[in-house]
């Protein structure tokens, strides 16, 4: 089924109240909306609350035989669901554009970063390693899934406890949690996203931009960063000259 | 990997290059006379071959017409048979198809779209990593390929290889001179260039065993005469202050690369005028 498309008159008015620094919540420029962030009765489960964008996050594992170029390593697997039951615009199995944008974000921003120490999943080298597999489920999309995902998933990271296994020789025994407590996974720093969205070519910017705003914006900058104040991919992911913006997000951050 | 030294104290690199150094580009145009451009470039040992079809009028989904400028469509692919382990899954990737998307989004930002409504623009581009091949031999066999390839279907066959920073360049570079030489108006040169951040010092243009050494890195490509960024792709961590400096480093070089490709296609204009005599 695809989107109702936005008319004239609404577009035109979103632009106007931008051009004059009013946005249609009431925020400031560089407010986020209230975020919330609860957790299921599993480990791994949590839900993330960005206004009214709404994304479920799960953490699960499984041992697996490893990559074979990285033998001693564990494997991260990140994927993002964009399901119909949050917008009537996505497809139930279609991979789309912004679907795969959002994996590679994700899995950009959390990956390519390292924020997992992927040597401390392995337990035989060679043979058996974890496999963390992240799913995001989004629920409601009011604009701007990045950004919810992204903290979605990192806090079901932080939140998730592995079964605690010992080797002897070749042989593998993984304790159930009754037998011994679940261990949890070592994260070196939690990588956030923040989402940039541009509107008239660069003139006029925007944080945490709502569906009406995501439709009517000209392009779209995710920066992700951590706490130590280091840089963890910054993506454009709509076309957007980036010139003056950049230099303008940079002051910000 | 850890034994690696990426920058050596007196400033070299793995390759013997220096910290602003960029590698050999040799490119040549106009290399397929079935496409209406086409460009064949190579930049140390990655290699890509784009070839440019159209303006032409909408194919496949005609809904995405739009009204007022020419959709471009990009297709990357990579072979198979180019890497050290043989990928097995073709296509549709989601590598492959983000790397695409970052090339229709440099080049909607490039191309005057706006002179064409209604119609498409298709760039394919072919990247091969691997050992050096005499330049004509390697030209006819990677034509072989492509043309039987195009022949059959729509899709192009799609594989990948390794998507990160340094082969973005590559392609955006080969897929320039390719629009060059079919013709089609864009507003400046659009020259890419990978930097990476090792030990405080800016390094320009990676090959593929710094950028799997773990070091941050940045693809820019630019339009350089205006100075504007086309698109700006950041991994890895980097502390916010150094930021600047890798952006500054990657400009720079992107401005070397532009000198290149200008040289290129003026030395291309004047064969092709010798050739029809003028």
């Amino acid at each position: 089924m695809k989107d109702t498309p936005l008319s004239n008159c609404e577009r035109d008015f979103l632009l106007k109240a931008i051009e004059e620094k009013k946005r249609l919540d009431g925020r400031q420029t560089y407010d986020y909306r209230k975020i919330k962030i609860s957790f299921g009765t599993d480990y791994g489960c949590c839900f993330v609350d960005l206004g009214q964008t709404r994304v479920m996050a799960q953490v699960s594992c499984e041992l697996v035989a490893p990559k074979e170029n990285r033998p001693n390593e564990g494997i991260m697997f990140f994927n993002i669901e964009l399901s119909p039951m949050a917008s009537p615009g996505f497809e139930q199995g279609r991979q789309s554009e912004l679907s795969v944008k959002l994996n590679r974000q994700l899995e950009r921003c959390l990956r390519n970063s390292k924020c997992i120490d992927t040597e401390s999943l392995c337990v035989v080298s060679g043979e058996k390693v974890w496999q963390i597999r992240v799913d995001v489920h989004t629920l409601n999309n009011d604009g701007n899934l990045m950004d919810a995902a992204s903290i979605a998933a990192i806090t079901a990271l932080c939140h998730f406890r592995r079964p605690d296994v010992s080797t002897q020789g070749q042989e593998v025994t993984v304790y159930s949690p009754e037998e011994r407590d679940p261990i949890p996974l070592s994260i070196y720093h939690m990588p956030i996203s923040v989402s940039f969205a541009f509107f008239q070519q660069g003139t006029y910017l925007l944080v945490d931009p709502c569906e009406r705003e995501e439709r009517v914006m000209d392009g779209l900058l995710v920066i992700a960063m951590n706490k130590h104040r280091e840089i963890c991919s910054i993506q454009p992911v709509e076309s957007v000259d980036l010139q003056s913006p950049c230099h303008r997000t940079e002051s910000q951050l | 990997m850890a034994g690696l030294e990426l920058l050596s104290d007196q400033g070299y690199r793995l390759d013997g290059r220096k910290a602003t150094e960029l590698r050999k580009l040799q490119a040549r145009m106009g290399v397929f006379t079935q496409a209406d451009g086409s460009a064949y470039l190579e930049q140390g040992n990655t290699k890509a071959l784009a070839v440019v079809y159209g303006p032409h009028e909408m194919r496949g989904s005609r809904s995405r017409t739009l009204h007022d400028r020419a959709v471009i469509n990009c297709q990357y692919s990579m072979a198979t048979f180019s890497t050290a382990e043989r990928k097995r899954r073709p296509h549709g990737d989601r590598k492959s198809t983000e790397m695409s998307l970052h090339l229709k989004q440099t080049f909607e930002a490039a191309v005057m779209t706006q002179l064409y409504p209604r119609s498409q623009i298709d760039i394919y581009v072919k990247v091969r990593v691997g050992l050096t091949l005499h330049l004509v031999r390697g030209i006819i066999a990677e034509i072989d390929f492509f043309v039987i390839v195009h022949k059959h279907v729509s899709i192009v066959f799609q594989q990948i290889l390794q998507s990160d920073g340094g082969n973005y360049s590559v392609c955006v570079n080969a897929a320039t001179l390719a629009v060059i030489d079919a013709g089609i108006p864009m507003r400046d040169y659009v020259c890419a260039c990978t930097v990476g951040f090792v030990d405080e010092t800016p390094l320009a243009d990676l090959c593929y065993a710094e950028e799997n050494g773990g070091v941050s890195s940045l693809a820019l490509a630019l339009l350089p005469r205006g100075g504007q960024i086309a698109l700006l792709q950041m991994d890895a961590r980097l502390h916010q202050d150094h930021l600047e400096t890798l952006i500054e480093a990657a400009m720079t070089a992107c401005k070397g690369v532009s000198k290149v490709l200008d040289e290129v296609v003026r030395q291309h204009l004047q064969e092709a005028s010798v050739l029809t005599g003028e």
